[in-house]
Parts: structure tokens; sequence; C-alpha cells
């Protein structure tokens, strides 16, 4: 899912410290259960970085009064930041995502705005269940190009996707996530690490992993079942394709076999029918669903995979540790 | 954290206040969101302004108010008068109640050291918005060397009939986190040790790698300490033998092959899940060949 090109205009995304806190802070009190929460980024482009220095949240979609008007909000949020000296550049947006499932069309459909309108944007993934386990996992992502043009062009049809060849790593690409802060905000950390009383929990070295492995799989599962079914779709369609062709071949056979037969009786031959009206061909499926769904398999397999890896150096560290003891 | 009876005085007087007066009021719990943002606003402030204000939002409790965000107001500060843009804090007061409705005005902040007159007038305007808001200072012109942050109260005070006057008294400050917050605040903090203060997110095994090396460095501190006790270099605490005893007592006792079997099947699980995830994207890479074929 994450192949770097070269010649994007993004090559590096330098993120302040407040932004992660507020990012986490919108979650937690917003965002319990499987809901998805989302906010705007603001900040600046410097050379071939983007550096994200403020961000706020958005209110969540459920509201009752259908008359709100999120542009609204946005508009008069941005205006009062510039009040403060916040900078008002819009340069991405936030989603936080459930195990990683965060490949839809609704992301698509929204990255590809807002990478229309600015060219650098990105979308920050924030995991909090993954955060949870012990270390903060952001991702920044954007459209490749390739994408782009299709999505430009809205041909999501079979011979659009094959002519672009775009397989489902080539979709997004991932920008790499370095976090800085200003010595004001170093000083801060200094004097809360001084003053904090809360213990290290240490969920990072935690060896339960079965929860988490049962939650991803049955995402899994879920994917891989609408996967299949489109396979199916896609097949049905193709044999229905071709068993029309034949139809179509023995059609024309015919009346030519006939054509023939009435020339030799010397009949007027039949006219020739339009066949294609005849036989009209069925509608092809759309692929870009597909190719959504595998993106998101791919996902969960590099995220279970990560997951794995991690367990698997823990528990051998645990296995020295006993093999020390006894 | 030793700090003597005359070093206390020596710094402040309202820091003495903070240690050995028995306070009165509400704790106030911070997250760090709030400190950050206010340091940040700190940064961007005017040309010629000295400290910038802000309201405070959070919850309050029946012991303790909890901020847990925070947004600036602009205003104009000079030697007679102060100007607070009112319309401003009550605009995005109802932007931010849209996003969380469970917040509300706690109170207001201020940058700087001291408490002036002119903060008297803008608690009185935060008082028509709140019950009893708080004042919270952080001093960031780091002007004693440390980043003072405190909360107050404010309380009437002087004759009944005559000129009554206002004092700010002190309430305790503690910091609250959530989980994810600490982890994150972690990784900030491992940042700002980096040498040119930037830092990438690391991948997952060392990460973990990570992890075992700082708790094998806090197993040598216990060890360093132990080994004084024993040596008569310092004298046996009670109270920390007892943790210590605690710690030995919790490593589970688990025979040989229970450990294996245990070892055993968790591996197993894990690597058939590795095999079931290397063979899905296998898959789904040739259904991409054969679709375009």
């Amino acid at each position: 899912m994450a192949t770097p090109t070269l010649d994007s205009p993004v090559k590096q995304i330098q993120i302040e410290g407040l932004v992660v806190l507020k990012m986490i802070k919108h979650y937690q009190e917003e965002g319990q259960g499987s809901e998805v929460v989302q906010g705007v980024l603001l900040g600046l482009v410097v050379e071939d970085r983007l550096e994200i220095t403020n961000c706020f949240p958005f209110p969540q979609h459920t509201e009752d009064d259908a008359d709100f008007d999120e542009v609204q909000y946005q508009m008069e949020m941005m205006r009062s930041l510039r009040h403060v000296n916040i900078d008002h550049l819009h340069v991405g947006w936030y989603q936080s995502t459930y195990y990683g499932s965060f490949v839809s069309r609704a992301l698509l459909d929204s990255q590809f705005s807002y990478q229309h309108a600015i060219e650098e944007s990105v979308v920050l993934i924030y995991d909090p269940i993954k955060t949870a386990q012990g270390s903060l996992s952001l991702k920044a992502y954007r459209l490749t190009p390739k994408l782009m043009e299709i999505c430009k062009e809205k041909d999501f049809s079979a011979e659009g996707l094959k002519k672009a060849m775009i397989g489902f790593e080539h979709m997004f690409e991932e920008v790499p996530i370095v976090i800085k802060n200003s010595h004001l905000i170093n000083v801060l950390m200094w004097e809360l690490e001084e003053k904090c009383t809360v213990a290290d929990k240490h969920e990072l070295l935690n060896l339960s992993s079965s929860n988490h492995l049962e939650k991803s799989l049955q995402l899994l599962m879920d994917r891989v079942d609408d996967m299949s079914q489109d396979i199916v779709k896609y097949n049905t369609y193709s044999r229905n394709l071709s068993k029309q062709q034949q139809q179509k071949h023995q059609y024309i056979q015919r009346r030519q076999q006939e054509n023939a037969q009435r020339q030799t009786r010397g009949e007027t031959p039949l006219p020739e029918e339009d066949v294609s009206k005849m036989f009209k061909p069925p509608q092809p499926p759309p692929r870009m669903d597909t190719l959504l769904i595998a993106g998101q398999i791919n996902n969960y397999c590099q995220n279970v995979k990560e997951f794995t890896s991690q367990n698997l150096g823990k528990l051998f560290m645990a296995e020295a540790l006993q093999g020390h003891n006894s | 954290m030793d700090v003597t009876v005359e070093g206390m005085l020596s710094s402040s007087p309202s820091l003495f206040f903070n240690r050995l007066m028995s306070v009165y009021g509400p704790v106030v719990k911070i997250h760090p969101v709030v400190l950050a943002s206010i340091g940040d606003s700190y940064e961007r402030r005017n040309e010629g302004a000295s400290r910038v204000i802000g309201t405070l939002l959070g919850t309050i409790d029946k012991h303790s108010v909890e901020v847990t965000n925070c947004f600036s107001v602009p205003h104009n500060e000079s030697e007679d008068e102060v100007a607070v843009d009112m319309e401003f804090a009550k605009n995005m007061y109802e932007l931010h109640k849209r996003v969380s409705p469970s917040e509300v005005i706690v109170g207001w902040y201020a940058t700087g050291f001291e408490i002036t007159e002119h903060s008297v007038l803008i608690h009185e305007y935060y008082s028509r918005e709140a019950t009893n808001p708080i004042h919270l200072t952080m001093d960031t012109a780091l002007q004693s060397g440390k980043m003072n942050i405190r909360a107050y109260l404010s309380a009437q005070m002087g004759v009944l009939g005559k000129t009554v006057g206002v004092m700010f008294t002190p309430l305790s400050v503690k910091y609250k986190y959530y989980d994810t917050e600490r982890i994150g605040i972690d990784l900030l903090e491992r940042t700002r040790d980096a040498p040119n203060t930037t830092n990438g997110l690391t991948s997952d095994l060392c990460q973990v790698g990570g992890a075992a090396g700082r708790v094998q460095d806090m197993l040598a501190t216990v060890l360093t300490y132990i080994e004084d006790v024993l040596s008569g270099k310092q004298t046996a605490d009670n109270s920390v033998g007892r943790y210590l005893m605690d710690l030995v007592n919790k490593v589970p006792k688990i025979t040989a092959e229970d450990f294996e079997t245990m070892l055993n099947s968790n591996i197993n699980d894990l690597l058939m899940v590795t095999y079931l995830s290397n063979l899905t994207q296998a898959q789904i890479a040739l259904n991409e060949k054969i679709v375009v074929l």
C-alpha cells in the first residue's frame, strides 16, 4: 500500500507535539466506540516539507440539526484562529481508525477533493487502539498521481483501470512523519516529567495478544467475504459476456446460412439486422470497489504481520527470562 | 524534591503558601494538551504584547475542576487599560461546544509571573461566564528558571462596608493524563532528547527493544539500591522492602512444561496468523493480475 514516489511535492511531514496531543484528546473524549472522529489540519509548506502546526476537530455528523453547515463552521473557525496568529492554511485532514479499516470510498473522495484543491494535502490516520498498546500509531497518506488521474476522469470501469495499470499497492503513498517541538514546549516537557506522578505502565511489554488478533482476523474475514462476492460477480459477468458472444456468432452464422440457402432458391436475402441491438452486452461490474477492498485487505495483513512480529519478539524474551530462572 | 524552609521563603511568598497552607478549594487537574496550547499561543503572540490570555474549558466535579481544552483570546493591554475581545471569546466557545458539548468554561489563563490589576478586571468578566472561575498562570518567560504553573481562585477580602478587595488564593494543581496521552507525552519526551530535536516514529520491534531497555534500566537502579543497603551504605527503608517483596512474589511460579506448552501454543497461533495473512496478500495480488489480463 505504500510505494514512495520520488516525484511527489511532499517528501516529509513535520508535526508539532501540540497537534498529536489534540488528536489524542479528541478521540479520547468524543470517539469511544467505533465512530471515527475527524478534523482539519493547519500548517504551511516549506520546500518539500509539509509542516503541520495546529489542528481543530470537526463535530460529528450525527447531529440532529440537519441545517448544520460544515463549511460555515470551518470558515468561522479559521477566521477566528487567524486573529490569534495561528496558521490558517488548510493542509489536510485527520481521521481516527478502528483496527486499521480506513480504506473506503468516502476517504478516497474526501482526499481527492482535498488534493485537487491543495496539492500538498495529506490525510493523517491515527490508530488509537494500536497507540493504547504502547506506541503512537500515526500514518500520513496521499493519493498517487495515477489515482488522481483516474478520479479526475471519474472513469472507474475495468478498461479505465487497466489502462492506468493501477494495482491496490499504487493507490496510496505513505509519507514519513517527523515530530518536532519548539524549545518552549521542550521546557514544558521537562517540567511535566518532574512533576507528574503517573506511573509507567509498560503496555508495550504486554504478552496477551489473542483479543487483538481475534478482532483483526474477524475484520479480515469480513473483507475477504466481500472480496469473494465481488469475484463471483465478476465471474458471472465474464461468463455472461462469453455466452453472449457465442450466441452472437451463432446467430450471425445462421443468418449467413439462411441467406446462402435463399440465394440458391432465388429469393431475396433477409436484411442484415443490427446484431448489437439484439444482444445487448451486460454491464461490466465496477472495479473500484474491488480495488478498495484489496487495498483494505492488504492493510489488515500488514497490521497483523507487524503485530505478530512484535509478539514473537516478546515471547522469545519471556522464554529467555524463564530459562534463566529455571 | 527536598526543599528547605529557607529555600521556600527566599523564592517567593506565594510559593511558601502553596506548600504549607492547607488548600481551600477544588483541586485543579490539567491535561498536557492545555499547557502545550498555552505555550504555542505565547509563541505566536502579537508584537509588543507581553502576555497572552485565553479561556479554559473543562468539566467541574464536586471537589475538582478538570481542564481539558483551551483557546486564546486576543487582547490589548497597556499601562492604564485592558481590552479583551469578548465577541471572539463567545464565538469560539460556541464553536468548541459543537464538537464537545460537555465542556464548559471553567476559567481563564494568562502567561506571566504575577497577577496584575488588569487580571482582576478580566477575572470579573469571567465570573459572569462561569461560577467561580479559576485563574491559571504559566510563566513562559521562565523568570525564576522554572515554568511555574499555578492556579488561583478569587475571594473577596476586606472589611465589610469599606472598600472590598479581591485576593487570589492558590489551589493545588495536579496533572491528569489519559493513557493514550501518556504514550503521546512519552514520545514527545523522547523527541526532545534526540540531538536535533526531531524524531521519526520507530518501527515495531525497535519499540519493544526500547521498552525492554527501559525496564532493564529500572531493574539496574533497584539492584544498586539493594547492594548499597546490603553493604551498609544506605539505611534500609521498610516500605521499599515491602515493595520489593511484592515484586518478587508477583513473578508467577510455573513449571517448565507448562511454560513450554503455553509458549509453543502462542507461537503457533502467531505463526499461523502470519501464514494466513501472507497467503491472503498473495491471493489478492494474483487476483489483480488475472483481472488485468
